[in-house]
Formats: structure tokens, sequence, C-alpha cells
């Protein structure tokens, strides 16, 4: 395969976004209990339905609404507002590192403007477990079910408040971290160093809320130096394969 | 202080969207380096992990409602659950047990 051309899809358009949609939509069920949460927050900071509606739209991204409310909510400045989305969003800067590596390198600027926009834990994760490259309109398709209910949500949220039980709140609350779950085992079932980096990840995870100085970090920080470091552990003591034939060259930032 | 929502939304809608799609445009060609490619395959799966506990457990009004999620959760996907089938046991298995534990 020549990597300078055109990227040729193995499949139609059409059921490339079907399929998409299909494995958005269990993400859209989780993501409209989740930011319905997000909208009682937006409440409390005071904005309205169509304000909570218009944040969701365009940004997003759970933590980073999260902690974008709560600046509103005690009116700092806006530098501070960016440097919070910052680390809040730190993430989805290796998320998109990665993704980078998961597009045909011939894949427009345009597409991958329009991919880029929507990277969240969730979209990323199915993103990666796609086989081949991925084929934009399948991030589309996953975009098209989960971007509405994400909105929606916030709105609802915003509007009706407190008005679902705690008990639904709480069992909805664990929709997404199922889906993580659904995204890391079946790899781990393949791959044993996986599996053990996922164990080694889950340690780490829990075991730095014991240790003084990390502990008081935030959560997405807590996120970005844990998953560096682990990652950089197993790239180092298990390095995958490359693939040699290929000549080209890194263009960084 | 009056700040105004709509500046506060372009702040942060700027700053989201150039940590997205930055790394995206900029790195247009596979990585050589062995150990970034390496790095790179590893990140989403610790990331996810690293995201997923302990925090489930303290999603949850019962942390041990969130544990038990997260075994049947790994068990089930273990099994080939896709990922629909796999959220909806966990939720129902929090839904259940808060019943009894709450």
């Amino acid at each position: 395969m020549n990597t300078t051309t055109e990227y040729i899809r193995t499949a139609p358009r059409r059921q490339v976004f079907a399929q998409g949609l299909r494995d958005g939509i269990p993400i859209a069920l989780g993501y409209f209990a989740v930011s319905f949460s997000l909208g009682i927050a937006a409440r409390n900071a005071g904005l309205s339905a169509w304000q909570g509606f218009l944040f969701s739209l365009l940004i997003n991204a759970s933590a980073g609404e999260y902690v974008g409310f709560t600046i509103i909510a005690i009116g700092g400045t806006y530098l501070e507002m960016a440097l919070m989305t910052f680390i809040a969003n730190a993430r989805y800067l290796l998320m998109s590192c990665a993704l980078s590596q998961k597009f045909h390198p011939g894949t427009k600027l345009i597409h991958r403007l329009a991919v880029g926009y929507y990277i969240t834990d969730e979209l990323f994760g199915i993103a990666i477990a796609r086989d081949g490259f991925l084929d934009p309109y399948y991030s589309y398709g996953a975009i098209s079910a989960a971007s509405p209910a994400w909105a929606l949500g916030t709105m609802f949220g915003v509007i009706m408040g407190n008005m679902l039980p705690v008990r639904v709140v709480s069992a909805l609350s664990v929709a997404l971290y199922g889906m993580f779950i659904a995204i890391i085992i079946p790899p781990s079932r393949k791959n044993r160093v996986v599996a053990a980096f996922v164990l080694i990840s889950f340690v780490c995870s829990w075991g730095v809320k014991f240790i003084p100085v990390l502990s008081s970090l935030s959560g997405g920080t807590m996120t970005i130096l844990l998953t560096v470091l682990i990652s950089a552990a197993a790239a180092i003591l298990f390095p995958v394969r490359t693939n040699e034939e290929k000549e080209d060259e890194v263009h960084d930032a | 202080m009056t700040h105004n929502v709509y500046l506060y939304l372009l702040v942060i809608v700027a700053v989201t969207y150039a940590i997205r799609v930055l790394p995206l445009t900029l790195i247009r060609k596979p990585i050589k380096s062995r150990f970034i490619q390496s790095f790179l395959y590893y990140v989403p799966y610790v990331t996810l992990a690293v995201m997923t506990f302990p925090a489930i457990t303290e999603a949850t009004q019962s942390p041990i409602a969130g544990l038990a999620a997260l075994i049947i959760g790994i068990v089930l996907s273990w099994f080939g659950g896709s990922l629909f089938q796999v959220a909806a046991a966990c939720c129902g298995v929090v839904f259940l047990l808060e019943l009894i534990l709450i």
C-alpha cells in the first residue's frame, strides 16, 4: 500500500456511517445520563437551558465542562478558565496523537478537523478499536448519535434539575465506565502485555490516592501523569513491532 | 465582577479544540520511532484503565456496588459482551445492589 496516495475506503461510505451510528447509540445513552447530571451543575452555575445546550454542543467534554461551570459559578478570570480547561482536557492531546496514527496519511485536512472536533474518551475508544485505518465516516456516524444526546441531556439537566431519583442517577453513572471496560478488556484477552498494564494502571490509579503529595493533584492531571508514565514504561519494556518499510518522517509541531 | 458567559464559552471552545485538533492535523505521517509507536499503542488502554478504577467505585452511592459493576463488566466483556451489553449490565448491577445495600 502506498502511503502517499489518497485514502481508499474498504466499504461504502453509507455502510461505514451506519456502523458508526450503531456503535454510537450505547454511547449516546450513557452520554444522556452523564450530561443530565452535568446540566444540574450548569444550572447551579446560573446557566440557562439554552446556554447548557450550547456549551455541550460545542465542547463535548465532561470533565472540561464541569470545570468550566465551576469557574463560571465562582466568577473566575478568563485566564483561569483557559488554564483549567487545558489541564482538564490535556488527555485529549495524547488521544489526538494516537488517533493521528490511525488515519491514513492521505486523509484530508477537512476530515482531520472534523473528527478532531469530537475526540472524547468514548469516541476515541471505539475509533481505536476499529480494524485498519479509521474511516472518518465511522466517526461521523458515532458523532451523529452521541452529540445530540450529550447536548440535549445537558439541556434537560438544566430544566429538570433533580427530578430523577438518586438511585437511577447512581446506576446510570457507571454506564460510561462500563463502556471503558468493554473497550479495554477484549484487547487484554488477546494480548497479555496489555492485560498486565491494564491491571497495573488500575493499581497505580488506586494507589496514588494514598500518596500525600500526589493525592492532591486534580483527577485530570493525575490521569495524564499516570498515562504518560505507565505507557512509557510499557513502550520501553515491551516495544511493539514497527512497520519498517515506511520511510516517512514525523512532522512535529 | 461581570464576566460574560459567552466569552467563557469562547475560551473553553478555543482551548479544547486546539488540544484535540493540533496533533491530528500536524502529525500527517506514520511515526517511525519504535518508542513513540509503542507509547501511542499503549496510551488508549492505560488512560481508559486509569480513568475507570477507582473512579467507578466513587461514582456510585455504595462503593461495593461500583466494584461489583467493575467485576461483572470485566467478566462479561471477557466473554464477548458488546459495548452496550456491558454498559447496561454495569448499570443493572449497581441498581440492584443498591436496593439491598442502601
